[in-house]
């Protein structure tokens, strides 16, 4: 009770810890904001060219939106990824790179975890949006569901902020956590159907004279469940799951409860050992 | 009574001094466990209040723990047993600009330090004017703070914390920065906290300005309370613990080239009887043995004779009386002679010096090297360090009995 209610004094200065963020990322680049831009832009630009041009993935067809274009397609689980991906490797470095804060002053130190995802998400937003003009442009009315897309941004920002938690303080202990995160992204992105079709996934296979639904094993993990999520809603224009949304609601949850359990257990010694 | 404005309870505090610093997951398992490290108790079992509306000091030397104390009581560490009650607002001036981004500029870096020490944004606006007045900065406000001198980087970092209006502040030697000028402003703001009844607590090194700004103050010695009460009388009880037989040590801090050095100071009495107390009014000899390694030309001795609190009373030199040592061979000595001693009763340091008639090249310095009592005599003064050895002349004034005059 009294941890919310610190929460709610300092509303003022996430806002602020988020703006310094925001603020510093592109001090002295030319581009400045456009930067956040032009990264996915670039990856488009390769993995069409490698997936679609090269390999001749092809999309599937919306449905029911009829749209198909390998450019949205992608572009719907893309940008998400760039969210989770950076908030992820951002929130490693939130405590490490705030050592003389830490060590100077007293603040709720979450805070600085859930500042860098907090200004990742203004980042995802402006990302979002441009998306969300390309898929109206080509005929797809995301319009109305607009309120289940923030639904999602919501559980992906929390289960964000949750992992953050755990990878921010055990990078403090550990700084190889950090390397380790790095080689894990990889495989993250190719565990989930961003720059190919769930579909490429094969529903049973027989592994050693076993039966396995490896699609379903292949669902448990969140990550495809977001991906999912997000393509159903902007590029088919459908409802997704009650299932997947429920999936997602238990893992939101549960790992905002893990990650504040393992701050609060590793934070008393911060100030040393940062 | 009142409620203390800080109350420590049993407070212990544990740091681990890691042998090796390798931080990595392979180095563990390879261990077996995360890193080996000595515990090491920087507070132990420390229990005082800070009264409301106090000026409270916090001395002791280098590891004593006195700024993990002041830490513990800005939450930046917690304690491994024991509680810190702290009522009211708290700002703590550990590092001024800690947190200032350095990209980022002046006016910027005001909102986002006030919002971590706890000023809402209304605040801020109200006070922003005279934040940046009193670290005398408007012109750079806008402009990055990496761009700012130390000194000016340290005033608008001083400038917010003092502006967070707390009820308890608490100072970590902060206040040696920035020009005389802002000394002054700072010293000012301190004495206006006091006034309005607000409770500061002070780590310092400097025994003096904590006797003169502190009413009370904790003594740490290696992590537990030595002794706690009123400012002068810790404090004294402090130096006279600290310095005593400074004198028969071997290993004299000092420094020079060390071509000569002096040995020893000596107080030589009448007929040239050592080891004597000398006394006001009476004849006082020091004398100086040096020992030249190489035959040194043309230096000159001198002297400096300190109160233990670090006064200096006198410090003559051969130089200034004219003379120079021609040539120093082997062993010998030479005496400052007073013939009648005006200093008053107490204990003094001396210090010795040997450099080149210039002045700029040091063979021997020697910090304290001979600390000496004297005793009272006559004139039978009792205030100050000298006598001036003055006469009181006027027609009311009459002789004393010998027994009234002891007073």
């Amino acid at each position: 009770m009294t941890a919310l209610r610190e929460y709610a004094a300092n509303r003022e200065l996430l806002l602020n810890l988020t703006l310094r963020e925001l603020r510093s990322k592109y001090k002295k680049s030319v581009l400045g904001w456009t930067w956040s831009l032009l990264n996915p832009v670039a990856s488009v630009v390769i993995y069409t060219v490698v997936f679609s041009v090269f390999l001749n993935i092809q999309p599937p067809r919306g449905d029911p939106s009829g749209l198909k274009s390998f450019v949205l397609f992608l572009l719907c689980a893309l940008v998400p990824w760039n969210f989770v991906s950076s908030g992820l490797m951002a929130s490693l470095d939130s405590i490490v790179g705030n050592a003389n804060l830490i060590k100077k002053v007293y603040f709720p130190r979450e805070l600085l975890v859930a500042s860098t995802i907090g200004s990742l998400l203004v980042t995802f937003c402006i990302e979002l949006g441009v998306v969300a003009v390309f898929l109206l442009v080509a005929g797809n009315m995301v319009l109305p569901w607009i309120p289940v897309v923030l639904f999602l941004m919501a559980l992906l920002t929390v289960s964000l902020v949750g992992a953050g938690l755990v990878l921010s303080v055990t990078n403090v202990y550990f700084r190889d956590v950090k390397h380790f995160v790095n080689i894990a992204m990889q495989a993250l992105f190719y565990s989930a159907p961003i720059v190919y079709p769930i579909t490429v996934v094969p529903k049973h296979k027989e592994i050693l004279g076993v039966d396995v639904p490896v699609r379903e094993i292949y669902r448990l993990n969140p990550l495809v469940r977001f991906i999912e999520g997000f393509r159903d809603v902007l590029y088919n224009l459908r409802m997704p799951s009650i299932e997947t949304l429920l999936y997602l609601v238990a893992w939101a949850g549960g790992l905002l409860v893990v990650g504040l359990w393992a701050f609060r257990k590793l934070e008393p010694r911060l100030a040393e050992e940062v | 009574m009142t409620d203390p404005a800080i109350r420590v309870d049993h407070v212990s505090k544990r740091f681990r001094l890691y042998h090796e610093r390798n931080q990595s997951l392979k180095a563990s398992v390879m261990r077996g466990r995360r890193a080996r490290y000595e515990e090491f108790w920087a507070l132990d079992d420390v229990s005082f209040d800070v009264p409301v509306g106090s000026t409270f000091g916090l001395i002791g030397e280098n590891g004593s723990g006195k700024s993990t104390m002041l830490k513990c009581m800005a939450r930046i560490l917690r304690p491994e047993s024991g509680d810190i009650t702290l009522r009211g607002k708290m700002s703590a001036l550990l590092e001024l600009g800690a947190g200032f981004h350095p990209e980022l500029s002046g006016r910027e870096n005001v909102y986002l330090n006030g919002a971590i020490l706890g000023l809402s944004k209304k605040q801020l606006q109200s006070r922003f004017d005279e934040i940046v007045e009193f670290a005398g900065i408007e012109q750079f406000i806008d402009s990055p703070v990496k761009n700012y001198s130390s000194g000016m980087y340290v005033r608008l970092g001083f400038s917010v914390a003092i502006n967070v209006d707390p009820d308890v502040l608490l100072i970590d030697e902060v206040l040696a920065v920035g020009d005389a000028d802002f000394q002054r402003k700072c010293s000012e703001k301190i004495a206006e906290f006091r006034k309005q009844g607000k409770t500061i607590v002070i780590v310092s090194h400097s025994l003096p300005s904590v006797r003169t700004l502190c009413d009370e103050v904790a003594l740490l010695e290696h992590g537990t309370l030595r002794d706690l009460g009123a400012a002068p009388a810790v404090i004294d009880h402090y130096l006279a613990d600290a310095f005593s037989d400074r004198s028969d040590e071997g290993g004299h801090p000092r420094w020079g080239s060390g071509e000569v050095r002096i040995e020893a100071i000596e107080v030589v009495g009448v007929a040239g009887r050592t080891g004597v107390r000398p006394r006001t009014g009476e004849e006082l000899v020091l004398r100086f043995h040096y020992r030249a390694r190489e035959p040194v030309s043309d230096v000159m001795i001198g002297m400096a004779i300190e109160t233990v609190e670090g006064v200096v009373v006198t410090g003559p030199n051969t130089r200034e009386s004219g003379l120079r040592c021609d040539r120093l061979v082997g062993d010998g000595f030479v005496d400052f002679r007073v013939p009648r001693l005006m200093l008053l009763g107490g204990t003094y340091d001396v210090t010795a010096a040997v450099y080149s008639i210039d002045g700029l090249h040091p063979f021997d310095h020697v910090p304290h090297l001979l600390r000496f009592d004297v005793d009272q005599g006559e004139p039978l003064e009792e205030n100050g360090l000298v006598s001036l050895g003055g006469t009181w002349e006027g027609e009311a004034l009459r002789a004393l009995e010998i027994r009234e005059r002891a007073g």
